[in-house]
């Protein structure tokens, strides 16, 4: 090795050194201001609900069909006003919500350990892998009449349901989400002095992470739609009334409007839900990973 | 009798092998990796390892690294933890530079405001001070794998208990093969200075002769399929044309290594 003038050689390589950093690090483009993003963000979706609402008020106007059939835009938006001033909106988005929500976090506990099992082992992931992955594609609706044989009507029956649509999707996320982990990071964990807990905990995890989100994103459509479904089907008057049994009763009544009342209220609901809180989440961890460019 | 004893207390060997063989697979179909290995590396000695492809070189060092096991002969530790650079930096994508560094500290219990210290002592001996808020992907190549090279020096740190005094020891496995060739010079001086500043011992596999000559004290030749210590150089402070005469005559030595395989 040649050792001329340690020191002079020392600051050349420094700085040649800073020259490549500043060269090769990757350069962000701004995205304009934020006004700019957040109108090119919001008004996309808003002008194709424009132009659908004023589809819908042609169609009605020009009476293709029977007002029982296609109720007018502003008659089902009495619909929903009503409910808002009336308050009646309150108790049933808290009794569906809750439920979602309830049957959400029960599904969460069983799926995590199951996909953790599933992915871990092999004997595991043989036996019951197909069948998680076949149930997630078998309608959790098709539940509905069993779970009311054997628990009658009532929220066990419903819960049974939810947990059926959500627990797959959750476990089946956690566990493609665990397969796709790098093979070079459990290696250099190792390297690291992980041990097998600290490995789970400290790389395969967070590493499994986005995968996992994915999972859980799906969980929660398949729980919202199992629990639309069973709401609709199991009706009672002990069940409490929401926005299920509310569409049901508009069906009862023959209200049109009242039906796409409930139809857009359910859609708000799901759609809302995964709008404040998996999205967001979602796009924090896939930017804090460098995995999108540009937040969705 | 005692003072061969006290000689080897003297002489710590951070990592000697003895007659280490590796083998993959079973029976007629084993694949013998690694035969008859003998190799000492000293403490604070920079030992580079050359061979061709197949040579078993990335088995050698995933053996000392505690990653696998070797099938014969056995493999003597003398240091704290060796810690292993790989040729892809491999940061965790959800942690910063500085998190990447604390990363071994944290799975090792050491307090929060001691982790912070030691990370940032870390990231300014490889000039990245400074830098530790940024993710994996906002950094270049080069500063991943340096990040890489504080988080292994992290690893490998722990001077308490069983392995307090004990001369460490770092491994690294191609680390600058993936980089250009400018980065990579520069990245070469980068470690011959952190090297004589932490005065760790490094066994360093690569199958550029150049970087070899450049870097090392020693250099080690192993033959492929299976691998075998071939021959050592003594390349230690070789500048000028004995560095060009040192460099060809490894490579004449690596070529007819290869070329023997060519026959079979």
């Amino acid at each position: 090795m040649p050792q001329p003038d340690l020191q002079d050689d020392l600051y050349d390589a420094g700085s040649v050194e800073a020259g490549l950093d500043a060269l090769d690090t990757p350069v962000n483009a701004s995205e304009g201001s934020r006004a700019r993003r957040i109108a090119g963000r919001v008004l996309p979706p808003v002008v194709a609900i424009a132009l659908l609402v004023a589809v819908w008020q042609a169609l009605w106007a020009a009476a293709f069909w029977p007002e029982f059939k296609l109720p007018a835009p502003s008659a089902v938006w009495g619909q929903v006003w009503q409910l808002v001033t009336s308050g009646e909106i309150l108790e049933l988005f808290w009794v569906s919500v809750h439920r979602a929500v309830i049957g959400f976090a029960i599904s969460l506990l069983i799926a995590v350990p199951l996909g953790l099992a599933i992915a871990n082992s092999s004997v595991v992931r043989r036996g019951i892998g197909p069948l998680v992955s076949g149930l997630q594609s078998l309608p959790s609706v098709a539940w509905v009449p069993a779970a009311i044989l054997w628990f009658g009507l009532n929220d066990r029956a419903i819960y049974w349901v939810v947990l059926l649509g959500a627990v797959p999707s959750i476990a089946n996320g956690l566990v493609s989400g665990l397969d796709q982990v790098p093979p070079i990071l459990p290696r250099v964990g190792k390297a690291l002095g992980a041990g097998r807990l600290g490995g789970i905990r400290y790389i395969l995890l967070p590493a499994a992470l986005p995968g996992f989100l994915g999972g859980l994103k799906q969980g929660w459509a398949f729980s919202w739609r199992s629990l639309m479904a069973a709401e609709l089907i199991a009706t009672s008057p002990e069940l409490g009334e929401g926005l299920g049994q509310y569409l049901h009763n508009g069906m009862s009544l023959s209200d049109i409007s009242m039906v796409f009342a409930g139809i857009l209220l359910i859609f708000v609901v799901g759609v809302g839900i995964e709008l404040l809180v998996f999205r967001p989440l979602e796009n924090s961890v896939l930017k804090a990973r460098g995995l999108t460019v540009t937040a969705r | 009798m005692t003072a061969t004893v006290e000689v080897e207390q003297t002489v710590v060997r951070p990592v000697q092998f003895h007659q280490v063989g590796k083998a993959f697979g079973h029976g007629r179909n084993a694949v013998v990796a690694l035969e008859q290995v003998d190799l000492d590396v000293a403490a604070g000695e920079f030992v580079c390892l050359l061979g061709a492809s197949g040579c078993g070189k990335t088995t050698l060092l995933n053996l000392v690294a505690g990653l696998d096991k070797p099938t014969a002969g056995r493999i003597e530790l003398h240091s704290s933890r060796p810690a292993v650079v790989f040729q892809e930096a491999a940061l965790m994508p959800w942690l910063t530079a500085a998190g990447n560094v604390e990363l071994p500290l944290r799975m090792a219990g050491v307090p929060k405001a001691e982790r912070r210290a030691k990370a940032a002592e870390l990231l300014e001996l490889v000039r990245l001070g400074g830098l530790g808020d940024k993710r994996p992907h906002e950094l270049s190549g080069g500063m991943r794998q340096r990040v890489a090279l504080a988080r292994a020096l992290a690893s490998t740190d722990d001077n308490t208990g069983a392995n307090a005094g004990k001369p460490s020891l770092l491994l690294m496995d191609e680390p600058f093969s993936a980089l250009d060739a400018i980065t990579r010079d520069v990245l070469q001086g980068e470690l011959l200075r952190i090297w004589r500043a932490t005065g760790t011992a490094i066994l360093f596999v690569t199958h550029d002769v150049r970087e070899a000559v450049r870097l090392g004290q020693r250099v080690v030749l192993l033959s492929s399929r299976p691998g075998r210590v071939v021959r050592q150089w003594d390349v230690d402070g070789l500048s000028g044309s004995a560095e060009v005469g040192a460099v060809d005559e490894i490579n004449a030595a690596l070529r007819k290594v290869i070329s023997s395989h060519a026959a079979a």
